[in-house]
């Protein structure tokens, strides 16, 4: 077997020349969904990160044609609708989208084009993870990658129900669900995502989780020296942060681009519905069958006697003559 | 003379007399009803897998996940459509009366074994009403909910925060629904002679005399006149 590839530290380098394996193994898995004895991993990789810096970002949608390409999707011919999102929405296959808001700023009067791309943000707490009724249909790497295993997948849509973000997309052909892989089968052999290779502004920068905070602090003080005061990173805590950040001109108002969370978590109602409730629910059902069958076998059983046989024969032999009024007697 | 029925449903009748049997259920009746009974059973075996991780295991059964995923909702709408007819039938003898509170008081005297002490009721006791009346509510929120979170004919029928709460609904809706149908089963089982009902579609007269004397003495009333009235 050849050489295993080393962990990706960055999207900018060229592909080593020689085959590598891959270095992302099943036994890197820490969460898998609909299971809970997910044996502890023999090693821990390095947190992994996706830094979108939309203050860079020109809209030119190179990340979108990079990822069509490297995951050969399909996504449909639609029409123009005079709006610069194509296609309208994420799709099952369109993992990641730029979307376009115009804004006003009220503070300086001046029009901002705030475009965001849009995708799995690879959170360190998954909604979607934790909704998905099938086995090993979700997984998550030690390097927090969140992975969907089309083989385990069942099409449910309970993982569009979980994700605070509104990501996940059911294919109407395949009838499983799709999203951003975070390029994991690139990052298994030493390479950053497909996006963050094409962006041509460095919009899109990838790295340890480690470098990109850094990173993400240094554009954050240059854009407050340019005057951005509520510039800031957007790895929002409510989900345990996540692998894909956004550097953000307005991080005090997160949902300016086209509705990113502003506080993003698990909805509580997934929370009560996927958490001990289950159990206890399945206690209850299984103590009232329990119940019932020792009922059924220790209990007397509610038998008709032979006089009450005989009671019967004799109301319906002689009933039929009686005046009906003494029925209610 | 005797042609209002109060107590019991068209078909309802005394069938022989040496010994008593009497005509509960009508072969279309129990057809209907053991097709519900079959779609509630395989809802509740599809939806259980779904339900805990611990049960996934069920999805075999049908054919796997995705073939689970698909007949789970299929399956219910089927159940739907066959539990509206048995609701025709039965929805008016399960409307309340005043008997049923009196007989709801003392039911521990039933379970005691003294159902004597209770009072002469028609064709349902209140248990079998609240039997009946749960299970058409439940079912009404499980469609309502299955609907909305069905994936693959409404992907887009509700926002996803309603969706979440139609998800969480329907497992517990679902929860209740196995209850029920516990409390449905077993008791046809421990009130010994009730299963026949379901099956050969009669009961004996001392089974009818027992637990459902007015009901009897309606039907002994009616002797010789049109059954199907």
């Amino acid at each position: 077997m050849s050489e295993r590839a080393p962990e990706p530290v960055t999207a900018a380098a060229n592909p080593p020349l020689q085959p590598l394996a891959s270095n992302l193994l099943p036994s890197d898995v820490i969460r898998v969904s609909a299971t809970s004895d997910v044996p502890a991993p023999e090693r821990e990789l390095t947190p992994v990160a996706k830094l979108i810096d939309v203050s860079k970002c020109i809209g030119c949608k190179a990340c979108q044609s990079a990822c069509i390409e490297w995951n050969d999707t399909h996504p449909d011919l639609e029409e123009n609708v005079g709006v610069y999102e194509n296609p309208h929405d994420l799709t099952p296959d369109m993992f990641t989208l730029m979307r376009f808001t115009e804004y006003e700023n009220p503070v300086t009067n001046e029009f901002e084009w705030l475009i965001r791309k849009d995708g799995c943000m690879h959170c360190a707490d998954p909604g979607c993870l934790k909704a998905c009724p099938a086995p090993g249909a979700i997984v998550q790497y030690s390097n927090g990658i969140v992975d969907f295993i089309s083989d385990n997948c069942i099409g449910c849509g309970y993982c569009v129900a979980g994700c605070p973000f509104n990501i996940p997309r059911i294919s109407k052909t395949a009838h499983v669900s799709k999203k951003c892989t975070l390029c994991s089968d690139r990052v298994a052999v030493g390479q950053g995502p497909a996006c963050a290779k094409a962006c041509p502004t460095k919009a899109i920068s990838f790295g340890t989780k480690e470098d990109m905070v850094t990173l993400a602090n240094e554009r954050v003080e240059d854009l407050k020296s340019r005057g951005y005061d509520h510039a800031g990173l957007y790895d929002p805590q409510g989900v345990g942060g996540t692998h894909v950040m956004y550097v953000l001109h307005h991080a005090d108002q997160p949902s300016l681009y086209s509705g990113l969370p502003d506080d993003p978590r698990i909805s509580p109602v997934v929370r009560g519905w996927k958490g001990p409730a289950k159990t206890v629910g399945l206690a209850v059902a299984g103590l009232a069958a329990a119940g019932a069958v020792l009922h059924g076998i220790f209990a007397r059983p509610n038998e008709v006697t032979a006089h009450e046989e005989g009671e019967a024969e004799e109301l319906v032999t002689h009933r039929n003559h009686a005046p009906q009024g003494d029925r209610e007697a | 003379m005797a042609d209002k029925r109060i107590y019991s449903a068209p078909g309802d009748r005394i069938e022989t007399k040496h010994p008593v049997t009497v005509n509960r259920y009508r072969g279309y009746t129990r057809v209907n009803h053991w097709v519900t009974a079959a779609c509630m059973i395989v809802l509740l075996i599809s939806g259980l897998s779904f339900f805990h991780p611990s049960l996934f295991f069920l999805t075999g059964l049908f054919g796997g996940g995705q073939m689970t995923r698909w007949l789970h909702p299929i399956v219910g709408v089927v159940l739907v459509a066959s539990f509206l007819l048995l609701f025709a039938q039965m929805w008016k003898l399960n409307l309340p009366r005043r008997e049923d509170v009196e007989w709801s008081r003392k039911i521990g005297d039933l379970l005691q074994g003294n159902e004597e002490n209770l009072p002469e009721l028609g064709k349902y006791n209140a248990g079998q009403k609240v039997v009946f009346w749960g299970m058409s509510g439940l079912i009404v929120v499980l469609v309502t909910t299955g609907i909305m979170i069905w994936e693959q004919y409404f992907p887009d029928l509700v926002s996803i925060p309603v969706r979440r709460i139609a998800v969480a609904v329907h497992a517990l809706a679902a929860l209740f629904t196995i209850l029920i149908f516990i409390v449905h089963v077993y008791a046809a089982i421990w009130t010994r002679g009730t299963i026949r009902a379901m099956t050969r579609g009669t009961v004996t007269g001392g089974w009818a005399f027992r637990h459902h004397r007015k009901w009897l003495r309606e039907l002994a009333g009616r002797q010789g006149s049109d059954p199907s009235k």
